[in-house]
């Protein structure tokens, strides 16, 4: 089932299989007449080098958030291990703002598929998961269908293509939590732990899954790769910027007109998004904000918003791409209000496992909420910032950041309407003084 | 305990998935599965999947707490789940989830007297695009108003 009518601005690469209004996940035999697993064929004639160097060409960079360069993440794999080497898919989207990789799980299962047995030739595993987030229940029967499938036709098992190569691949429910699209949390969570992270080095890629040599990445990155080994990394790179790949599919949510999934080029300027694929703010309002790349993603002005979408451009004013979730807020939103329900978020996620941020995030949503009813202190504000402050980078996983720096910039870019609801309040009805946090 | 054979057959399946002596990995999907068919985990439950993976029932225990789908106690028949997260805030999530409330009589995490249902307000489930978004159990629904919630509650209502 497709959500959203394309936009004749999208360049699809991912998406090129989707037929709108085609409700059916695209089955093994549409998908072989429609150049399936060729990449992949053309892969099993490519030594691990080969195909190592075609993804580091496309410059194809990681889709889960972190941006990192996926050829060099799968290089870092040592080969020679005696130990099985694994692949691991992170299905587990949960970035609040982040509906992309349900769209592929859900019409083209066995691009995924294809993408992994790639990327699992390249460093020559033995067995694959495909971690998907237990909410997701309807899409683990749509990918374990195409397994089915796969494996029906001798792309997955023993002896794959003739080859002489044995892989096994299967999908895996997580059962709710956010720290799980971590990918150490994940990797405890697929052994069967509470989903905490790991302390790193050791990397994945040296000591992942069960303690083997590990390859993990989202959905959408896994899916880039056929059409690369197809037709190259240098035209994949050349669809985007020269530092950044590639298409990416945008969730373009809130206050737009034609919310949705597009993929387009990398470097895509945001504003452009929002008005010409997104069909404008809704309503004829004024843009307030955006969150360029899910709710981890500082927040931008939208005087800030003229901007192309590459991982350069946004570090450059102090934000990130994230995982493609654009979320549009207008003139009339509450940014305490959207904070405060950001902050609820991370609190209720954070694992516990390093106190600046399970005590950080707490503390953050006892002082956004009342600064949200009006109840609290002006020195609220300045204590909300230094709280996030003080939780930068000091915790195992990027939870904390991605709680604090949200936070930061919401005070720091909109602190007039901090200020502004706590004088409203106050003056409608005045409190003799602060309530103490004990008792929200 | 016993399950349904399709549950039997694929708890089967998922044993094989693991490398030999780290079978419990199958925990966490094992105990989800599982409680769809006993409606919470309990502490039977515990001791059956503790046997089955072969660990002792604390390892068991302590994923419980930790993953927000698992549950102790049962909750309804139609479990309604409401995201409020930013873009569904944005869209409207909130007053939806308020409206649910009513509609069913019951608040957050609580279960209508007949057990027929259960309200959650959740975290983001991934249709921020389509927001906002309610999940029936497995089932997503998307752009939702309050009327149309109430069509959804009267028709399940009726389907009992």
């Amino acid at each position: 089932m497709l959500f959203n009518e394309p936009h004749p601005l999208e360049v699809k690469v991912l998406t090129r299989r989707f037929e709108y209004p085609n409700a059916e996940p695209i089955g093994i035999d549409r998908f072989l007449a429609t150049r399936g697993y060729e990449g992949f064929r053309k892969a099993l004639g490519m030594t691990p080098e080969q195909i190592i160097d075609e993804v580091k060409k496309s410059n194809l960079r990681g889709r889960g958030g972190a941006g990192f360069p996926t050829g060099m993440k799968w290089s870092f794999v040592p080969r020679q291990s005696p130990k099985p080497k694994y692949i691991v898919v992170n299905a587990d989207e949960s970035e609040p703002g982040t509906c992309k990789d349900r769209i592929i799980l859900e019409n083209d299962p066995h691009r995924l598929i294809e993408g992994v047995l790639i990327a699992a030739r390249a460093i020559n595993a033995s067995r694959g998961w495909i971690y998907i987030r237990g909410e997701y229940r309807y899409l683990i029967a749509v990918v374990d269908k195409a397994i089915e499938e796969a494996y029906q036709h001798g792309f997955l098992g023993e002896n794959i293509q003739g080859s002489g190569w044995t892989f096994h691949l299967s999908t895996h429910s997580g059962a709710g939590a956010y720290e799980c699209g971590e990918e150490s949390a994940l990797l405890n969570s697929l052994e069967g732990l509470r989903g905490n992270p790991r302390l790193k080095p050791p990397f994945p890629a040296t000591s992942g899954a069960f303690q083997c040599p590990t390859v993990l990445n989202n959905v959408e990155t896994y899916s880039a790769v056929p059409d690369i080994i197809l037709n190259g990394g240098e035209w994949y790179s050349n669809l985007g910027t020269p530092k950044n790949g590639g298409t990416r599919l945008f969730c373009l949510s809130g206050h737009v007109n034609r919310p949705g999934v597009y993929e387009l080029p990398m470097g895509f300027n945001l504003l452009r998004l929002i008005n010409e694929v997104g069909g404008g703010v809704r309503g004829g309002r004024k843009l307030k904000a955006v969150i360029p790349g899910g709710s981890s993603c500082p927040v931008l002005k939208a005087e800030e918003c003229d901007l192309p979408m590459d991982h350069e451009s946004l570090a450059k004013i102090g934000s990130m791409l994230g995982s493609g979730g654009v979320v549009v807020m207008d003139e009339t939103t509450d940014m305490v209000k959207a904070m405060f329900r950001i902050m609820k978020f991370y609190a209720h996620e954070s694992c516990g496992w390093c106190i600046p941020c399970r005590e950080g995030t707490a503390w953050l949503k006892k002082l956004l909420g009342r600064l949200d009813e009006g109840l609290g202190v002006s020195t609220d504000i300045d204590l909300a910032n230094e709280l996030a402050r003080n939780m930068l980078g000091k915790t195992f996983c990027a939870l904390g950041d991605a709680a604090a720096m949200p936070t930061i910039s919401f005070v720091e870019k909109f602190r007039g309407e901090f200020e502004a609801k706590l004088k409203s309040a106050q003056a409608q009805a005045p409190v003799p003084g602060a309530q103490p946090l004990a008792v929200l | 305990m016993t399950f349904s054979p399709e549950l039997e057959a694929r708890f089967a399946r998922m044993l094989r998935n693991y490398p030999p002596g780290r079978q419990k990995g199958a925990l966490i999907p094992m105990l989800l599965y599982a409680q769809d068919e006993t409606g919470a985990v309990t502490p039977e439950l515990v001791q059956e999947v503790a046997n089955r993976l072969s660990v002792k029932p604390v390892e068991v225990e302590e994923v419980i707490g930790f993953y927000s789908m698992l549950r102790r106690k049962p909750m309804g028949k139609y479990h309604v789940q409401v995201c409020t997260n930013i873009s569904c805030l944005l869209t409207g999530g909130e007053e939806l989830f308020e409206h649910a409330c009513r509609k069913l009589g019951i608040g957050n995490r609580e279960v209508t007297p007949d057990g027929q249902f259960s309200l959650e307000e959740v975290e983001c489930m991934g249709a921020c695009s389509w927001a906002p978004a309610v999940e029936v159990n497995y089932d997503f629904h998307h752009k939702m108003t309050p009327e149309k919630f109430d069509q959804l509650i009267d028709s399940l209502a009726k389907r009992q």
